[in-house]
């Protein structure tokens, strides 16, 4: 009998896609070598950033690079998403007050000056609108053919007196997301033309510090674990926060908010919108106890409207994610690779 | 936010409750456990998954999943015959589902990986229109009688020269008589696929439920559908008085719809092949005919199929047990590859690539398929 490969000889797409792949390589590859932080968040922790401590505080630190075809898309552009994609991470950790930014952006030779000028136009927006501002940054080209048009790397810092992490589930919390999932996701195949029909599907891209804010404020410490279901949507955001806590979550849904459009969308392909990935919303785990003060929290902001209460984290099965669709119960799968539509 | 139980007619969630607990209490009237029927099709299987309707499923009741889902028994030499084409660098386009489907040397999405040229479509129209601009496309067509029912119109549409198709097209009919006839099949009855009955009629299963006294229900696809179909299935199963029955009469009809099934055969004929998994299906495969050869991928290239084999893996192939777990007389445990050569990552059989499979399921659920114990609690 041959022995089969554990180990992918080449990177493909399902290494970027948030999923199991992609923690595999981080754990393989990436972050052996560099240990845990002492006091705080390092790597291995694979959260959304690193917390330092530094002497009551934390410094918050994360950084995530940005390539996204088209760079404009209805809703937002390639900028906003580097300034949000940062901004939100800081703030899944606690830190919802970005002292800046860098800016590292790589273009491809022949990239049109006005294009620039429009994603800079958008950068300097979102960081209004995120509170903070772009301190430094690096430029590199290359010559055509040699990267897909451009790609930004941000990185963001921020001081917090409370570090959230995404393993602080226990059995009988509640598990929140602040908006309808899906939209990003389906709006860029939209602009794609991969749907073979129209939409009128926008990213929700946005800064999410504000509303994060006013979240804790309303749950303080119960505010247990935070992650923003970007890359791998929901799923694998509910997949590492189960499996990092030690418990289960089941989630209800029904409950879950979608819109009607991706809803329809992903009913014609095949495609969970579940799976699909949001870069303006949060998933919130709490104690149940402060679950409707954070929910009435989230709802008062402009970006929470659609909040609502999801699931419930319980101690059987530890690191699966269970859907009760109202018929019956499932097991949540993750997205690896691109989302594929099904013929059958 | 609208709720899908809200909304949509077919989705209501008390009347789910009520079929399920129909359904319960007739198959506690039969008297006997286990009872096991089977579903041909992929998308009961995707309804059932997405649903979670296997832990609202009565534990009597054993709902398997047979050879009906077109890409889990696409059989390893036609996916190799896919890589081989990419790999002499003609340009793929394919169904989603069918990317990661492994052959021999790795699926096409391994082959993309290396650099070839694959896209995926959504039907085979859009195949077309990428050969349009003149370069050579092969279409990797996979489905059954209803898929392949939209592949023949694009070959009745005089398509460019560009175009052609690599069939992995698939006939279900002949398959259900193998189940049927397989030694010891525990199988008391079918659901069979509402969609493709919407083209090939009901009455086309009249003669297997003659010849093999198993009774075939219609079903169509949404929860209450399926639901509906299994009450109807052990309704009939009770009577003693195998029929066909079409629980899907808002699309199906007998005669179904004459002119899909005039171009299928215009442009189609049958052909035995193998089924990944399960066995050699005489007049299982749907191959072009003759006057449509200049679309043949198969007649147009010279596919170097053995190119593929000098490194790959002995054929673990033929240890897979799928015909015996589909039929009902084996479980994944009596399979020597389960959980070690053959994983939902690296599937070798048909059961371990379809996501309602009973191999993938009983890898996923840690060998206890079961979710029913697990209550959310208000």
């Amino acid at each position: 009998m041959t022995e089969r490969r554990l180990v992918d000889e080449r990177i493909s797409l399902k290494h970027g896609a948030g999923g199991g792949a992609m923690r595999a390589l981080i754990e393989q590859i990436f972050a052996p070598g560099f240990g845990e932080v002492a006091g705080g968040v390092g790597l291995s922790a694979m959260d959304d950033g690193a917390a330092l401590p530094i002497g009551d505080r934390w410094l918050v630190v994360t950084t995530d690079a940005h390539v996204v075809q088209p760079i404009f898309f209805p809703g937002g552009d390639i900028g906003r998403l580097a300034v949000c994609g940062t901004v939100n991470d800081l703030a899944m950790m606690g830190a919802t007050e970005p002292l800046a930014l860098t800016c590292a952006a790589i273009l491809e030779d022949g990239f049109p000056r006005c294009e620039l000028e429009r994603i800079w136009a958008s950068i300097r927006a979102a960081c209004a609108e995120a509170g903070t501002t772009i301190v430094t940054g690096d430029t590199k080209v290359m010559r055509r053919g040699e990267l897909d048009r451009i790609a930004l790397t941000t990185t963001g810092v921020a001081l917090t007196s409370r570090v959230v992490t995404d393993r602080g589930l226990r059995p009988g919390d509640r598990v929140i997301v602040t908006g309808t999932v899906g939209d990003h996701g389906l709006a860029i195949l939209a602009t794609r033309g991969e749907l073979a029909f129209d939409t009128t599907l926008v990213s929700d891209v946005a800064p999410l510090n504000g509303l994060v804010r006013g979240a804790l404020a309303a749950g303080g410490a119960g505010v247990v674990a935070m992650k923003d279901p970007t890359r791998g949507g929901l799923s694998s955001a509910l997949h590492e926060m189960a499996g990092k806590s030690g418990v289960a979550i089941v989630v209800d849904e029904r409950a879950v908010p979608v819109r009607d459009e991706v809803r329809a969308a992903g009913e014609l392909l095949g495609i969970d919108p579940l799976l699909v990935a949001n870069e303006g919303k949060a998933v919130l785990g709490v104690r149940a106890d402060v679950a409707d003060r954070v929910v009435d929290a989230l709802r008062a902001h402009p970006l929470g409207r659609a909040a609502a209460i999801v699931g419930e984290c319980i101690a059987e099965r530890p690191g699966s994610v269970i859907v009760d669709t109202g018929f019956g119960r499932r097991l949540l799968g993750e997205a690896e690779g691109e989302l594929l539509p099904r013929i059958c | 936010m609208a709720s899908p139980g809200g909304r949509l007619e077919f989705r209501d969630v008390a009347r789910g409750a009520a079929l399920t607990e129909a359904l319960a209490a007739r198959v506690t009237s039969l008297g006997r456990a286990p009872v096991s029927v089977m579903h041909v099709c992929g998308s009961h299987e995707q309804a059932i998954a997405k649903f979670g309707l296997r832990a609202a499923f009565p534990p009597e009741l054993r709902v398997i999943m047979g050879p009906g889902c077109p890409v889990c028994v696409t059989d390893v030499p036609e996916v190799d015959e896919a890589v081989a084409l990419a790999r002499q660098g003609v340009r793929v386009a394919t169904y989603g589902d069918m990317l990661r489907v492994p052959g021999t040397a790795g699926s096409l999405a391994d082959e993309r990986g290396r650099g070839a040229r694959i896209d995926v479509v959504y039907g085979a129209a859009q195949a077309v229109e990428l050969a349009r601009g003149g370069e050579p496309v092969v279409f990797f067509a996979s489905g059954f009688e209803t898929t392949a029912v939209a592949t023949a119109a694009v070959l009745l549409a005089d398509p460019p020269a560009s175009f052609s198709v690599l069939s992995a097209h698939k006939y279900i009919p002949p398959v259900m008589e193998i189940v049927a006839e397989m030694p010891g099949s525990a199988i008391e009855g079918f659901l069979a696929a509402g969609h493709a009955a919407t083209i090939t009629g009901w009455g086309v299963f009249e003669r297997f439920v003659e010849r093999h006294r198993l009774p075939v229900v219609v079903a169509g696809f949404e929860p209450l559908d399926i639901l509906a179909g299994l009450v109807r299935l052990v309704e009939v199963i009770a009577s003693g008085e195998p029929r066909v029955d079409n629980a899907f009469p808002r699309c199906v009809t007998r005669e179904g719809n004459p002119a899909a099934q005039a171009a299928l055969w215009r442009v189609f004929e049958l052909q035995g092949g193998r089924w990944r998994g399960i066995a050699h299906v005489p007049n299982g495969n749907l191959r072009l005919r003759d006057e449509f050869a200049a679309w043949d991928a198969r007649r147009r290239y010279a596919i170097d199929v053995a190119a593929l084999w000098d490194h790959a893996p002995a054929a673990l192939v033929a240890q897979c047990q799928c015909g015996d777990i589909m039929a009902g007389i084996a479980s994944p445990h009596d399979c020597a590859l389960f959980g070690r050569d053959c994983t939902p990552d690296a599937p070798v059989g048909a059961c371990m690539v379809s996501a309602e499979g009973t191999c993938k399921i009983w890898h996923q659920y840690g060998g206890h398929p079961d979710l029913r114990e697990i209550r959310r609690r208000a």
